[in-house]
């Protein structure tokens, strides 16, 4: 009796240890969640102290999360999400500075330039058009090969894009027709572009994915996604409209607020690491550590050239007007004019 | 006998003594416990309608500026007529089927009335997956809307009918089962035609049946957020409206009010329809004699194929969910393959959310049945604290007026609020079971107090008589002569539970996702076979608990109702 007693006890108390040994971190992500199973795994063989718990969703909902938190934040590390997001919570005093182990291996371009770097970029994620060919073929639709093609009257209901205000992919689009073109003819390409869309979706896949099931022609998205669908066997090409080519970069900060201050910048150090860039290339082609990048399968080629000088500051300082005018413009009209 | 009890009863009733104080004082938990899990959450978010994102009262301003944007408020004439064509479909359908079972000869009647209770088993959001399958633009019949697109209202309302046929049905069968037959003699004796007896004998006896299914469905569909969300294109419900502010925007100002907004015809249904129930118990007078249909050819062939029409269409809209969870490449590959059942690489859920799922639901039969009987008997047993025991009998009422939407929105702003020593429970297990069993309290407190006024209250006037304290009655009596009506009630909380999204979609957290919500965030990513999978898991979870539900209340019957045959 008294020796299970005590057994117990020391059962309990081992378990304690185990538990305590580990820390968890709460991190905010809008990572493809295809890819977080691969990227919680790497970190914590590397880390065996860490215990990633994420939170993912679209972009423009994580943002707005991280806003609503903003008294009383939840995330320890945000981790994947736009730049232009991060340069807005950055200017709330959402971060804590802190120059990662090794960040002076990163291009100079992709990292915050105060010292020390309230946010990192990790890799970029560029815009592209996810083309079916099978029902292309049906429908005698020509391939398009630039922004303006989806204007044509040809497109009139086959094209689907992400909506700006809930995705990150979305956003980069609007904010690179506008960057390119400036504001009235980047507000007028989308006024045409309005008419032919047959549904403004929640996430950046979507559009792709209802490309790679015939659901509609061309769906508004990202290379990777596009690579993946493709791989997996749908009729889909990935095309980089030729007038350029809005982007984005996935990076991640630390939360000022943090209890867990240590533990979070364990997983900044790994973050920059060369194993986490050659994660990065996995999916992605254009990643922060030079050098890196290979060529990944089924991406369009000469994308990297393709990309716009990106202002992220503009974009950032102006991300909720031009999501204002977005939503009067477009997101009230109950259904694309006819 | 009656009349004697009445006279002796005050006589005998004790003084306030020890069964009393007991009785008092749980009445008075269980009317705290409503307050705080229902009535409380909501007045805060009433109050809410009137703030800034700060904090600060800004009086009607919110409102001013919601009936300033006509993309916003285009939402209630679209709810209101969506909602009131889906009615009158399903009314119309469900009056028929209800017309086939009670009023008819046709053969296979059980089966056909099982059949029309398969879609309680799944989650709205399961019908409109399956009509993207079946009208979207691969879609199988797609050529059935010449041209129409299936994304929008047609979309909405063809959903809409799948879901909630069910509902309407249970109220008509209800409403026709009790007729007299001697009106039916007399109708044709005096010689009028069968059109006639129906307008004049049939559809006056069905009418408050009606009013209630309308109502109930009505409220149902505009309510309703899994079907606009899914299929509803650019078109905008109310319900996905406040989603958008809630969860796309984080504008929880603007979120509380639209869902007062809705909160308006969810409310005037819920008090037409209690006057409709009201009336329809009347309507049977002690003489009357139940009527038994007799076989009639055309009148059953037209019913059969009415039956057998619908039937199709139920079992067409769940079979096209299965085929869509299995196929591996809709529509380009479409070998069979369990790959979708793997949900480690879809967007928004897993296996945990299913187990988390099968947690919740249990633990909302489990601790929903016990508050609901115990409560139930409370308010209809006891005989002290009147004011309290009505009171606690309306607080039981009023989830039945509230959209889960607007009360998942009020659990936010009422839980998470800075200093409300409840805090704790925001994002746990327990504020969603908490939540659920709120949302789905009246209609399990009905059936509870339906049960126990069949039992005499002569089993309480004798315990206390014989200085038995009311606990042991109840437990050695009560309970078990009401296990039925309890196991009923149970099941109803957990197949609500397990498909329900709009209460629990703005507080699951990270470690709680649900099998519900992950089926509506994997169709917001595109990732729709998996969707489909998960809704089907969630089908066959809910069927199957359903079989063992009919199993125990069979052995149960036997056990434990012997008393009902004398």
């Amino acid at each position: 009796m008294r020796i299970s007693k005590v057994f117990g006890a020391l059962l309990l108390a081992g378990m304690a240890c185990a538990a305590q040994a580990k820390t968890e971190l709460l991190v905010y992500t809008a990572v493809e969640a295809d890819e977080l199973a691969k990227f919680k795994s790497a970190i914590e063989a590397d880390y065996p102290d860490l215990d990633i718990k994420w939170v993912r969703d679209s972009t423009g909902i994580i943002t707005a999360k991280l806003l609503a938190e903003k008294a009383n934040p939840q995330a320890d590390v945000v981790w994947g999400l736009a730049v232009t997001s991060l340069e807005l919570l950055a200017k709330e005093g959402y971060f804590q500075p802190y120059a990662p182990k090794g960040v002076d291996q990163l291009d100079p371009q992709y990292v915050d330039t105060a010292k020390p770097p309230l946010w990192v970029g990790q890799r970029v994620w560029i815009a592209s058009l996810c083309y079916n060919t099978v029902e292309a073929e049906k429908a005698k639709l020509p391939t398009p090969t630039s922004w303006a093609d989806l204007t044509k009257p040809e497109f009139k209901g086959k094209v689907v894009m992400p909506n700006p205000s809930s995705s990150g992919t979305g956003f980069l689009d609007v904010s690179a027709w506008l960057q390119m073109w400036g504001e009235d003819k980047g507000w007028k390409y989308m006024d045409a572009l309005h008419d032919n869309i047959a549904q403004y979706t929640h996430s950046g896949s979507k559009p792709c994915k209802m490309a790679a099931a015939g659901e509609v022609p061309v769906g508004i998205s990202f290379a990777y996604r596009g690579a993946q669908e493709k791989s997996k066997g749908a009729p889909v090409e990935v095309i980089a409209p030729k007038e350029g080519l809005g982007w984005d970069l996935e990076s991640f900060a630390i939360v000022k607020s943090t209890q867990k201050l240590e533990a979070a910048k364990q997983l900044a150090d790994w973050s920059v690491s060369r194993k986490a860039n050659e994660l990065y290339n996995e999916g992605y082609a254009v990643v922060a550590m030079p050098g890196i990048a290979k060529p990944v399968p089924n991406y369009p080629e000469g994308i990297a050239q393709l990309m716009i000088k990106n202002n992220f500051e503009w974009a950032a300082t102006h991300r909720e007007a031009i999501l204002a005018e977005w939503a009067k413009r477009y997101d009230g009209k109950s259904e694309p004019k006819k | 006998m009656a009349d004697t009890l009445a006279i002796v009863l005050p006589r005998v009733r004790p003084r306030l003594g020890r069964d009393e104080w007991l009785m008092g004082g749980s009445l008075l938990v269980l009317a705290l416990y409503l307050t705080v899990t229902l009535l409380i959450p909501l007045v805060v978010m009433l109050s809410k309608s009137l703030e800034d994102r700060h904090g600060v009262f800004v009086g009607l301003s919110n409102f001013v500026r919601y009936f300033g944007n006509p993309s916003l408020t285009a939402a209630i004439g679209n709810s209101l007529w969506v909602s009131a064509l889906a009615t009158l479909i399903v009314v119309t359908l469900a009056f028929g089927y209800a017309y086939a079972l009670t009023r008819s000869c046709i053969p296979f009647k059980g089966f056909f009335r099982l059949l029309a209770m398969v879609p309680l088993l799944a989650p709205s959001l399961l019908s409109a997956i399956a009509l993207i399958y079946l009208f979207g633009n691969q879609g199988a019949l797609k050529s059935w809307l010449f041209g129409a697109s299936i994304y929008g209202p047609i979309g909405i309302v063809m959903g809409s009918v799948f879901w909630t046929f069910p509902h309407a049905l249970i109220i008509l069968i209800t409403a026709l089962s009790t007729a007299d037959a001697r009106l039916y003699e007399a109708s044709e004796s005096l010689g009028a035609s069968a059109w006639r007896t129906f307008t004049t004998v049939t559809l006056p006896g069905a009418r408050y049946g009606l009013i209630s299914a309308t109502f109930v469905t009505f409220t149902l569909v505009i309510t309703d957020f899994g079907v606009p969300k899914v299929v509803g294109g650019q078109f905008n419900m109310l319900a996905t409206d406040i989603y958008k502010q809630v969860v796309g925007q984080q504008n929880f100002q603007m979120g509380a009010v639209v869902s007062l907004i809705l909160l308006l015809p969810a409310l005037l249904a819920f008090f037409v329809e209690r006057w409709a129930q009201s009336k329809q118990t009347s309507a049977l007078s002690s003489r009357a004699v139940p009527y038994q249909p007799k076989p009639h050819a055309t009148r059953d062939l037209a019913l059969l194929g009415l039956v057998s029409l619908v039937g199709i269409l139920i079992l067409g809209i769940l079979g096209m969910a299965a085929f869509a969870s299995l196929a591996k490449l809709w529509p380009y590959n479409l070998t069979l393959t369990l790959h979708h059942y793997d949900f480690s690489t879809a967007d928004g859920g897993s296996w945990a959310s299913y187990f988390n799922s099968i947690r919740m639901a249990f633990y909302t039969a489990v601790f929903g049945s016990v508050v609901v009987f115990a409560g139930a008997y409370l308010v209809e047993k006891s005989r002290v604290a009147k004011a309290l025991r009505t009171a606690t009998h309306m607080l039981a009422l009023i989830p039945m007026a509230v959209p889960g939407m607007v009360l998942g929105l009020a659990y936010i702003f009422f839980f998470n609020a800075p200093g409300n020593p409840l805090q704790f429970l925001y994002g746990s297990m327990a504020i969603l079971v908490l939540v659920s069993i709120a949302h789905f309290y009246t209609v399990s407190h009905l059936t509870a107090l339906t049960a126990l006024k069949q039992l005499d209250p002569e089993f309480e006037s004798v315990s206390a008589s014989l200085r038995t304290p009311f606990y042991r009655t109840l437990w050695r009596v009560t309970t078990p002569m009401c296990l039925p009506a309890i196991l009923d009630i149970a099941i109803y909380f957990f197949i609500n539970a397990m498909t329900t999204v709009s209460a629990v979609v703005f507080l699951y957290s990270p470690a709680t996702t649900l099998a519900s919500v992950a089926v509506l965030n994997m169709d917001d990513a595109g990732d729709t076979a998996a969707a489909a999978a998960m809704a089907m898991l969630i089908v066959v979870t809910a069927g199957g608990v359903r079989l063992l539900h009919a199993w125990l209340s069979h052995w149960l019957h036997q056990r434990t109702q012997a008393w009902r045959q004398r």
